[in-house]
């Protein structure tokens, strides 16, 4: 049986008011207390996880036509179930932040200013950094004869903040260079 | 976290000790309210008054740095008291080992000390063993060279007199609190501890979280849903990025990084690292499909799976390795010339920050990848720099959010969940992934195209085929694992091979991915169903290993199997029927993978910790793994204004100090600094501040950088609530505003003629000179590791931000 919306908008107030809930959740009077909030209304649901903390909580991200609306605790979610901290709940400005880089930026060797860059050309140049800081430094074989195959001039920090698979190809690409100064936020 | 968030709500004491929760992992409080409602009781131990302890039934003032000297008394309180959980303590641990004659400790150092290398001889320091091979033990306890007597003895020092003397704990709130907690040792009561960098960020950090465990082994409280010694990790992935080895000494897995001394060919690695006894001698499975996922086809077994493409780590920066201090130690030295930084702030976080601007200033090039303008990006326009004498290259790359890419994350529980893309990332912005991705094809291009470039071959014949937009659920299931001849997904590690037919980006997820779909990606599974009633979850996400929700499970049930708390069922044995009944994946052996044939209780109880050779859990730890001793025992931080009361050896005998013109360290009792400082973290903002900072709602809510100190102290200075002070440490200096509260509190310390009364001031870290707040008027930089100290624990060089000394006054 389809429900109307009218009959739909009965059941949830009776269920409300057996539940004693009433006055709780419904702090706009009349019909308005059980419209959902405009703002997500008809927006499209993506789950997510906080990007702060260690304890994972569950995020729902609504969007309209690609635009992040709203972000809110994920309801089903077994550890938060729905609520999250004040940096939880920040999350939306996280996205939406005009502070947000949209541009590569580039500060020449002595310069007191960024310049922005293309893409494509800061990847080209950064390999070729890359490269050249490796290929002079690299040490194939220790005093001692052992095969070491290692750069003691290129080093790589952080990771805490990725996600398990660009860690891994963090990993990954760290080794294929040779690279052993490698650290990330665990130490600190 | 061996045991996960809901589980804390199992708990009948919950001991909060060098973290906030309530602060720093605020949702995960709910856990410890719901224990407190069922009647568990919350104890905090913190030199601070925190949001947590104002929950707290009891509240421990520790002296920053005292932890061991508290924990050894409370070893001493449960073995003086017979309070131990003597089956657990028998049957679970190496109690009962018997350990080497010659053993032994005497005026705060234990045997084999050698005062010119600052190292032990570890000769001494092992088990006694019979003509198997195998170790002697004494289940009575009673040998007197048995770890149970030695531990006894190692403790007897550590008497309530003691301990209030050394940690500043009144005795009778030690009594209460060594009462509370004891109460988790009877069969089927849990007692979990809860710590961070509070714990951890000392010169004997190792050795404090070694102290946890000791008295969570005496309890019989590992193992045990409501237990367990739980690291509450500070960022949302930093679980992940560690089983993903992005550190030195390992690689992914938790397998050894190889190196130089040690490990020079592959057969060298694999006899070294294979453990003669215990789940790890299946490590030549991992290690082989590891390099297989690297190298793929370039790995034979002809050229030793490609071994010599991975680096042979040396003996690192003047021998100390190429972790966080050495790592900086050698860029100031200019050794390191460029620098890729993901998301990571080190302008703010890192240790003694003039040492680490001067050695930024010397790289040749830098370059971030970050959400906003960083203090790290922007070293160049510090407060007090001239950016025409830096001559760093600097790139600042565009990042992507978490809601603007896709993949998954791991909590601190081992929960390894699955986010994805809600939106797109702003303008050039680009995922981590795909930078990662492209860096590595622009290399491989330049590298084929170079008849000159050194030792291109790992990078030219690296497993690199993910395209021009890479697909993470193709890197998702290289992580899984899979089969080399037909591309078939792995269902877990068990079906990893040594002999180059598996490929394994890193073991311990094999089992995230098992299928070749999407409906096969176990890390995105949203069932909120909860069968075992207990809060394990186990068809919410995955968690690693092999969705295990509790580690060393075997321990919450006696040696037949029987469960010592009927109500907390992770795993029982069923007589009637002859089979395990589990709520959770048992961490044992107790069904034979081939016959299906199960495994009766009595041959897991003698192994319990599978991961171990012993099988045994280790309250004495052998060989040498810990470098201070088998025995955690106090030494007094390296800045700090008493002598230590427990012996004559005043600080850690094995910690490297570093000697530079910018890597200074005060006195013991220096006059100079005769404050003890300690720095913390608030709920508003987040780590270096780059995430919060440039956010107006939390800029709001916590704009200033401050400084807290007691009113005493306040009074004694002549400075008023709200003043400006300047917080001078023998390394640096940072403005803060006064903030006089009770939450923190004079220390009083010290024996006889030597009893003194010291304070204790209180600084957060997130501030610095860039961003949308920076702390205070522009123009200053509010970091508080400015004053930090560059010293690093002697096993894992994590820095002592926790303790050091300074002085203030009225800016």
């Amino acid at each position: 049986m389809p429900i109307s919306r009218r009959t739909f908008l009965k059941i949830f107030g009776s269920g409300l008011a057996a539940t004693g809930l009433t006055e709780v959740i419904c702090k706009r009077s009349g019909w308005a207390a059980s419209i959902p909030s405009a703002k997500i209304k008809e927006a499209q649901i993506t789950h997510s996880i906080c990007p702060y903390c260690g304890v994972g909580c569950g995020l729902v991200a609504y969007t309209k036509n690609g635009k992040l609306v709203d972000v809110e605790g994920d309801p089903d979610h077994p550890i938060n179930q729905g609520t999250l901290c004040s940096k939880g709940q920040a999350v939306f400005e996280v996205v939406t932040s005009p502070r947000r880089l949209k541009k590569v930026r580039y500060r020449a060797p002595g310069s007191d200013h960024w310049e922005e860059k293309p893409l494509d050309w800061a990847m080209q140049t950064l390999a070729q950094r890359v490269k050249a800081t490796r290929d002079s430094s690299f040490i194939t074989k220790s005093p001692g004869g052992v095969t070491v195959n290692r750069t003691e001039a290129l080093a790589s920090i952080g990771g805490a903040a990725l996600n398990n698979e660009e860690c891994y190809l963090l990993a990954k690409l760290s080794r294929a260079l040779g690279i052993v100064y490698l650290e990330h936020q665990a130490r600190l | 976290m061996t045991n996960h968030w809901n589980d804390i709500a199992n708990s009948d004491c919950v001991m909060i000790i060098g973290c906030n929760p309530a602060e720093n992992h605020p949702i995960s409080f709910k856990w410890i309210t719901q224990a407190q409602e069922k009647g568990a009781k919350l104890i905090v131990v913190d030199p601070r008054f925190t949001r947590s302890a104002a929950k707290s039934d009891l509240f421990v003032r520790l002296r920053p740095g005292t932890d061991i000297a508290l924990m050894g008394g409370l070893i001493h309180y449960i073995l003086e008291k017979n309070l131990f959980h003597k089956e657990y303590v028998i049957n679970y641990t190496n109690a009962s080992f018997v350990i080497n004659k010659d053993f032994g400790f005497h005026d705060g150092l234990f045997s084999g000390f050698n005062p010119e290398k600052h190292a032990y001889d570890t000769a001494t320091w092992g088990y006694q063993t019979g003509p198997d091979g195998k170790p002697l033990t004494d289940p009575t306890l009673t040998d007197p060279h048995c770890v149970f007597q030695l531990l006894k003895a190692q403790y007897a020092r550590y008497t309530p007199e003691m301990v209030a003397i050394t940690t500043g704990v009144p005795k009778e709130v030690f009594l209460k609190m060594a009462a509370t907690y004891a109460a988790t040792g009877q069969p089927g009561k849990s007692g979990t501890v809860m710590y961070a960098m509070g714990g951890t960020q000392h010169s004997t950090g190792v050795e404090i979280i070694r102290s946890y465990t000791i008295v969570q082994q005496l309890l019989g409280n590992m193992g045990v849903a409501g237990g367990g010694i739980n690291a509450l990790r500070g960022e949302n992935n930093v679980q992940g990025s560690t089983d993903m080895a992005l550190l030195f000494n390992l690689v992914p897995g938790y397998l050894v990084a190889p190196m130089e001394a040690a490990h020079p060919t592959l057969k060298d690695y694999l006899d070294k690292n294979t453990p003669k006894a215990s789940f790890m001698i299946n490590m030549p499975k991992f290690f082989v499909s590891l390099l297989k996922a690297f190298w793929g086809d370039a790995a034979k077994k002809e050229n030793d799976f490609a071994y010599d493409y991975l680096p042979k780590a040396g003996a690192g920066f003047q021998g100390a390795g190429y972790s966080w201090i050495p790592l900086f130690e050698a860029m100031g030295a200019g050794i390191i010339k460029g620098i890729l930084v993901w998301g990571m702030n080190p302008a703010v976080s890192s240790p003694n920050l003039n040492q680490t601007y001067q050695a930024l200033d010397k790289l040749e090039w830098l370059a971030a990848f970050d959400l906003w303008e960083t203090d790290t990006s922007v070293f160049w326009k510090r407060p007090g720099a001239d950016p025409k004498k830096i001559k760093t290259e600097v790139f600042l790359f565009p990042a992507a959010d978490s809601l603007e890419k896709e993949g998954s994350a791991s909590n601190s529980g081992r929960w390894v969940q699955w986010r994805y893309q809600a939106v797109k990332p702003h303008g050039d912005a680009q995922s981590d992934l795909w930078y990662a991705n492209r860096l590595g094809l622009e290399l491989q291009k330049l590298y084929k195209g170079d008849p000159k470039a050194v030792f291109p071959a790992p990078i030219v014949n690296l497993n690199w085929n993910y395209g021009a937009a890479p697909d993470v659920h193709q890197v998702a299931k290289e992580v899984n694992g899979y089969t080399v001849a037909d591309k078939k997904q792995v269902l877990n590690f068990l079906a990893l091979k040594d002999d180059g037919s598996t490929a394994c980006g890193c073991w311990i997820y094999s089992g995230s991915y098992p299928g070749p779909d999407k409906k096969n990606n176990l890390m995105a599974r949203r069932d909120k169903k909860d069968p075992s009633g207990i809060g394990l979850y186990s068809n919410w996400s995955w968690a690693w290993p092999v969705n295990r929700r509790i580690i060393y499970n075997r321990c919450s049930a006696d040696p037949a199997g029987q469960p010592y708390n009927p109500k907390r069922v992770l795993v029982r044995w069923d007589p009637a029927a002859n089979a395990w009944k589990n709520n959770d994946v048992p961490d044992f052996g107790w069904i034979n993978p081939a016959t299906k044939a199960q495994i009766p209780p009595e041959v897991s109880a003698k192994t319990p910790f599978i991961m171990l050779p012993e099988g045994k859990s280790r309250i004495f730890v052998p060989g040498g793994l810990c470098k201070e001793g088998p025995f955690p025992e106090h030494y007094e931080a390296l800045e700090c204004p008493f002598h230590n009361p427990m012996s004559p050896v005043q600080s850690n005998p094995v910690v490297k100090i570093w000697k530079s013109a910018l890597s200074q360290l005060a006195e013991v009792c220096d006059p100079r600094f005769p404050i003890i400082a300690t720095t913390f973290r608030v709920t508003e903002h987040w780590q270096g501040g780059a995430m919060t900072r440039n956010l107006a709602w939390q800029a709001e809510m916590m704009p200033e950088m401050f400084v807290e100190m007691s009113p005493s102290l306040a009074k004694a200075k002549g400075i008023k609530a709200g003043d400006w002070v300047k917080v001078k440490s023998i390394r640096g200096e940072v403005l803060a505003r006064a903030d006089v509260t009770h939450r923190v509190a004079p220390f009083c310390c010290g024996t006889g003629g030597f009893q003194n009364t010291v304070e204790m001031v209180a600084l957060p870290w997130h501030f610095g000179f860039a961003g949308l707040i920076t702390g205070g008027p522009n123009g200053h930089n509010y970091a508080a590791n400015q004053l930090a100290p560059e010293v690093g624990d002697a096993n894992t060089m994590i820095p002592e931000y926790k303790v050091f000394l300074v002085n203030l006054e009225k800016a």
